[in-house]
């Protein structure tokens, strides 16, 4: 497929997964692509201190935007700012400090469970309206926490029978359920205990929240090195034996976790009926913006591998 | 400072705390296997444990009860995985005045609402059974796993949080009334909670205000609770482990948990980094690079390069962290396969305890 169709096919894409599996990588190399065909972005995140500012070398973000590269624009989103913003758009400006200020509005999120979601989710419903930007990316919360951070409208909309949080749940269900308007991408491990997770999450939010699932991104593969099943100390080569060993133990690791990595791409790919987006190890903790380009350039060979159609359903 | 083979001889309660998908379960299994092992009676209260180890230490549902782990050790490990709902009905039930009104709270909608969707809740339920499970004579040592979580902070100030949540505001507004006999809330009151209801929905309103006019009289109970479970974080029988990972998104996750509990002035007490890429030393020298460079070990010299540069960049992150915190690191190598049983607990306690 096409990089930019794939880009263009919905304004707004969820970008989720478990704890440690490198959504924020995904983000930013997401972003990195689209911009680099020319869109603009806006990358939003929802829980701070993410590292994604840090990957374009620059300072965390906060609720007001900034342009984190060229083409690339950020903010964090923050349930309290988001509550307060929406009552004064309102016309309920009176009451929003009383709320926020004597702790109310954890009465009120406990009340109605999920509404700190909504109001996030309520505000990045108006930024994809607004057409804030070309693409927007949101950095969705960790773990099982997507799942119920993007049933909130639903949830809420059983408990909360009127009014307009209720009116801005029912608008918020209908982006999310908009194939049109919105994908999640799921990212994931090639290890045993993320992919078990990443399926769960998968059919989770395609059946309880109607969801449409964009390809599932495998994060921090080995690139498969052919060649390592060579013994250094008959080789040839003249090694001291202790390197000879060292070289042939790292060998060794390898291939294993090679092998380990294909057991579990395949018990991905059995499990899961959606198409998959390949990332590379880059060997490093630290991302620094040349990374984010590697990894934006394997993304954008990654889909254009991808078929025509991906609207494969689970 | 203390080695974990001196922090699971002598305390009583260690906390293993850390962010989300590091593998702090798995860490506090395996301590708690070893406290058996040293023959200390250990129950270690897991939380969402991935569902083959759950099986392994017997835990296949949600109780509230510990179970009992047959193996091979002198002592005894018990485990439980935490239901934050029951432990939350277990103190509603201590601390109301009588059974009925157990019952009213038990039953109403906003409290239902509490143990799932009020920040810190699960957080604070971890911290209680933690102290239930101490005053409890069958244990020497309680292992307590932390909930996922971005604020280190979350689960030390939850007891406090709750707290001040039940003495709200609009709490002391609603009970004020019902104590001078008026059964309606003030009018000022009134015109308020009718404009948040315009927002939220009327039925949520009266949910949470029946909720708080039940709960009248219990919060001294659960102050009282809270404090004794502040205390005993504090007490010096207690001990933070935190567990890390080197993986890229964890790193500066916890960096930010370490500086947020070095600012509540918790000490850690033990470092444990899990997962970290082996180093295979010694690396090859220039030499020898530049004699194989186009021989059959190129592909070797590459993967040591690649694996080096792992290992390099890791390391520096933990020495970093263990400088800041002041704790020793104990590095648990990346194994071949995911921890899901007894023997692979023993493999990650073999390191833990090298």
């Amino acid at each position: 497929m096409d990089p930019r169709r794939f880009c263009a096919q919905s304004r707004l894409v969820v970008v989720a997964g478990k704890g440690g599996v490198g959504k924020t990588t995904v983000t930013a190399a997401m972003a990195r692509m689209a911009a680099g065909l020319g869109l603009s972005v806006l990358i939003v995140e929802v829980e701070g201190k993410t590292g994604l500012a840090a990957a374009f070398g620059a300072e965390d973000l906060e609720y007001e935007e900034r342009e984190l590269a060229p083409g690339i624009r950020a903010r964090s989103l923050t349930p309290d700012v988001a509550l307060v913003e929406y009552l004064e758009e309102h016309g309920l400006a009176r009451i929003s400090k009383r709320l926020v200020r004597g702790g109310l509005v954890e009465v009120v999120s406990t009340a109605a469970p999920g509404i700190k979601d909504i109001l996030i989710l309520g505000k990045v419903k108006q930024l994809e309206r607004n057409g804030s930007a070309d693409l927007i990316l949101l950095d969705a919360p960790a773990a099982g926490h997507a799942v119920s951070f993007l049933m909130s409208p639903k949830g809420l909309g059983e408990v909360v029978r009127g009014g307009p949080l209720r009116a801005q749940a029912d608008d918020v269900l209908e982006m999310l359920t908009d194939p049109a308007r919105c994908r999640v991408m799921l990212v994931t491990l090639a290890e045993e205990t993320p992919v078990n997770e990443v399926v769960e999450t998968a059919f989770a939010l395609e059946d309880r929240v109607g969801v449409d699932l964009g390809p599932v991104v495998v994060n921090g593969l080995y690139p498969v090195l052919a060649g390592l099943d060579v013994d250094p100390s008959a080789s040839g080569v003249d090694l001291p034996p202790a390197e000879a060993t060292a070289l042939a133990a790292a060998a060794e690791f390898r291939i294993r976790r090679q092998e380990l990595q294909q057991e579990q791409l395949a018990r991905l790919t059995a499990a899961l009926p959606l198409p998959q987006l390949h990332l590379p190890t880059m060997f490093s903790v630290d991302l620094d913006p040349s990374d984010i380009d590697h990894l934006a350039a394997a993304l954008a060979s990654g889909v254009e591998r991808l078929p025509a159609r991906t609207e494969v359903s689970p | 400072m203390a080695t974990l083979g001196e922090l699971v001889a002598d305390r009583s309660i260690l906390v293993c705390c850390g962010p989300g998908g590091v593998g702090k379960t798995t860490v506090a299994a395996a301590l708690a296997v070893e406290a058996a092992r040293r023959g200390r009676r250990t129950v270690v209260v897991t939380i969402d444990p991935a569902r083959r180890l759950a099986d392994a230490l017997g835990l296949d549902t949600l109780t509230d009860t510990p179970n009992r782990v047959e193996g091979d050790w002198s002592g005894e490990l018990w485990a439980l995985m935490l239901d934050p709902r029951s432990t939350f009905d277990s103190l509603v039930a201590k601390y109301a005045p009588d059974p009925a009104q157990a019952e009213t709270i038990l039953a109403n909608r906003f409290y239902r609402n509490i143990a799932g969707a009020l920040s810190g809740t699960q957080e604070y339920m971890a911290m209680e059974k933690l102290y239930e499970l101490h005053g409890d004579a069958r244990f020497d040592l309680v292992v307590v796993d932390t909930p996922p979580t971005r604020n280190a902070l979350d689960f030390v100030e939850a007891p406090r949080r709750l707290t001040r949540f039940l003495d709200n505001r609009l709490f002391r507004l609603l009970m004020v009334p019902a104590r001078t006999g008026i059964r309606a809330v003030n009018i000022a009151t009134q015109a308020f909670l009718r404009t948040v209801g315009k927002v939220v929905g009327s039925d949520v309103v009266t949910d949470a205000v029946t909720f708080f006019q039940t709960f009248e009289g219990m919060e001294d109970g659960f102050r009282q609770r809270a404090a004794g479970v502040s205390r005993l974080l504090v007490d010096p029988t207690t001990a933070f482990v935190l567990v890390a990972s080197p993986r890229r998104d964890a790193v500066r996750e916890t960096e930010f948990f370490a500086e947020k509990l070095g600012e509540a002035g918790i000490a850690v007490q033990a470092l444990v980094v899990n997962r970290m890429h082996p180093r295979f030393s010694p690396s090859p020298t220039g030499s020898v690079v530049a004699a194989a460079a186009g021989s059959p070990l190129a592909p070797l010299l590459r993967n040591m390069a690649e694996l080096s540069r792992m290992a390099d960049g890791e390391e520096a992150h933990v020495a970093a962290l263990a400088t800041g915190l002041a704790a020793p690191a104990v590095r648990v190598p990346e194994l071949e396969t995911d921890v899901h049983d007894l023997p692979g607990l023993a493999r990650v306690a073999a390191y833990m305890f090298a």
